[in-house]
């Protein structure tokens, strides 16, 4: 079963507001960069990026973060998850990283993303924006921009559907019965 | 996705689909070697022994980089100065490293086939750094990275390997890799040092250079081993530079310009002229880097698939 929780219009309005929400806390853009975990993170990083141009004419830099590496669960999986690249062609290093991510779920993707941070230099700050903050953290960590808070059971699923992948812009919310899969 | 085996023994049967993660996955890490910072966390507490019963500094030190840049604790082990002088079997040295609790092990040996050995006396994922005159998988790995970074695709390339085939470790595992991938390989040599029945393998000889040299795209140009001058197989290195020497004299009469490679250490004007290992075309410290880079990949695979 398969519950829809936020259409393309929705989807679009957290964007612009997430957006507003950035060059807010901020103050502006001035030393902001924006970096999306793939795969997901990098097409809302992109979609962040476009928004402040618009609101604030001015360009962010926009990276993309492989965490494939960092991870605490690359041994004892069966398939291995793919290796892809890091693509941040800037420096870090005094930057206000916004670090960009679908779900928020346990938190273990962030702590894997912000030691890869760490490896690249040392930003002055690093913000986290989720789209979806689905409950269930096994790390204590939290998020400063929430798109939307979705109450979950921890054997449900949250799929995040964005037109750069998929066919259509929304979010959904998934029974599963298959406990290993809960996303 | 995974890898087939748990060992990279050679790459004689690799499918096409574990050539091309590897070599994808290795594009990945080389990235990485761009970085300030060129260490990440995958491979945190596992130990890892490269055995070298056969002396070979750069592909060691590649290694052990490799390695190191992946977290990983490393042990070297060298046979000279070790028990191995004192008469200790490769399967005592193996059993003992491995009562050391070893996750991983990269063997370079005299003998064709020790890596294939030691695969059924100890536990540890093994890596072949080169066997005997048998495989060097991650020379010729390297190599294909090299030629696809360079010509978009391996797929219908024509690669001349030159010199001494006989002996070679690197060029069998060049021509076993780059066959699956669907390249067109030729070999070019004295007839005293191309091994006999190699056509079986799909490839075409030639032993003149002037007769290859316009229908490649890339020449291979293998180390003359100085000490075969004496075993007499050919009668002297001025000689075998003015058949086999890869000069710009002889490249130039080809239409276009032909990528230039050599698996080092490199005789200058003997087997390849100087101002070509130095000029434009030659991607040999290229395939230094993208060594590092094929190992990385190799040892990640292998080492987070348990």
């Amino acid at each position: 079963m398969k519950t829809k929780v936020l259409d393309a219009d929705g989807l679009r309005r957290t964007v612009n507001r997430l957006s507003h929400e950035v060059v807010e806390k901020n103050k502006g853009v001035k030393d902001v960069v924006l970096v999306g975990i793939r795969t997901r993170g990098e097409f809302l990083a992109h979609r962040v990026a476009k928004k402040i141009a618009e609101i604030e004419n001015m360009n962010v830099q926009v990276g993309i973060l492989d965490i494939t590496l960092y991870r605490d669960d690359l041994r004892g999986r069966l398939d291995q998850p793919e290796l892809k690249s890091s693509e941040i062609l800037f420096d870090i290093r005094g930057k206000v990283i916004v670090l960009i991510d679908d779900v928020l779920f346990t938190g273990r993707t962030i702590r894997s993303a912000l030691n890869a941070l760490m490896d690249l230099g040392r930003p002055s700050e690093i913000q986290l924006l989720v789209l979806v903050d689905r409950g269930h953290r096994e790390l204590p960590i939290k998020a400063d921009y929430v798109g939307k808070n979705v109450p979950t059971a921890r054997e449900q699923k949250v799929q995040v559907a964005m037109t750069e992948t998929d066919e259509e812009d929304a979010v959904y919310l998934v029974e599963n019965d298959d406990k290993e899969n809960g996303q | 996705m995974k890898l087939q085996s748990r060992h990279l023994l050679g790459l004689e049967g690799m499918s096409k689909e574990d050539i091309t993660l590897i070599l994808d996955t290795a594009a990945s890490f080389k990235e990485i070697l761009e970085r300030p910072i060129k260490k990440v966390p995958p491979l945190q507490g596992k130990t890892i022994v490269n055995l070298f019963f056969e002396s070979s500094t750069r592909t060691r030190i590649s290694f052990e980089l490799a390695e190191r840049r992946l977290s990983a604790d490393v042990v070297n082990f060298a046979a000279s100065g070790s028990s191995v002088n004192k008469g200790e079997t490769l399967k005592d040295t193996a059993r003992n490293i491995e009562a050391m609790k070893i996750d991983m092990v990269v063997i370079r040996h005299s003998a064709s086939g020790a890596p294939h050995f030691l695969t059924r006396v100890v536990k540890a994922n093994v890596i072949n750094a080169g066997d005997g005159a048998h495989e060097h998988p991650t020379q010729a790995l390297l190599d294909m990275m090299t030629l696809r970074e360079k010509h978009g695709s391996l797929e219908g390339l024509r690669i001349c390997i030159v010199g001494d085939i006989l002996h070679s470790r690197v060029a069998l595992s060049n021509i076993y890799g780059l066959k699956t991938m669907g390249a067109e390989i030729s070999v070019c040599g004295p007839a005293t040092l191309i091994p006999r029945n190699i056509e079986d393998l799909g490839v075409r000889v030639y032993h003149r250079l002037e007769d290859i040299i316009p229908h490649v795209d890339a020449l291979n140009v293998l180390r003359i081993q100085l000490e075969r001058q004496k075993s007499g197989l050919f009668p002297s290195l001025r000689e075998y530079h003015r058949y086999f020497g890869v000069t710009k004299e002889k490249v130039d009469r080809a239409l276009k310009p032909i990528t230039i490679m050599h698996p080092g250490p490199i005789n200058r004007d003997v087997e390849l002229s100087a101002d070509l290992a130095d000029g434009p075309h030659s991607v040999i410290l290229e395939q230094v880097t993208n060594g590092e880079a094929i190992r990385m990949s190799v040892l990640y695979l292998l080492g987070t698939s348990n």
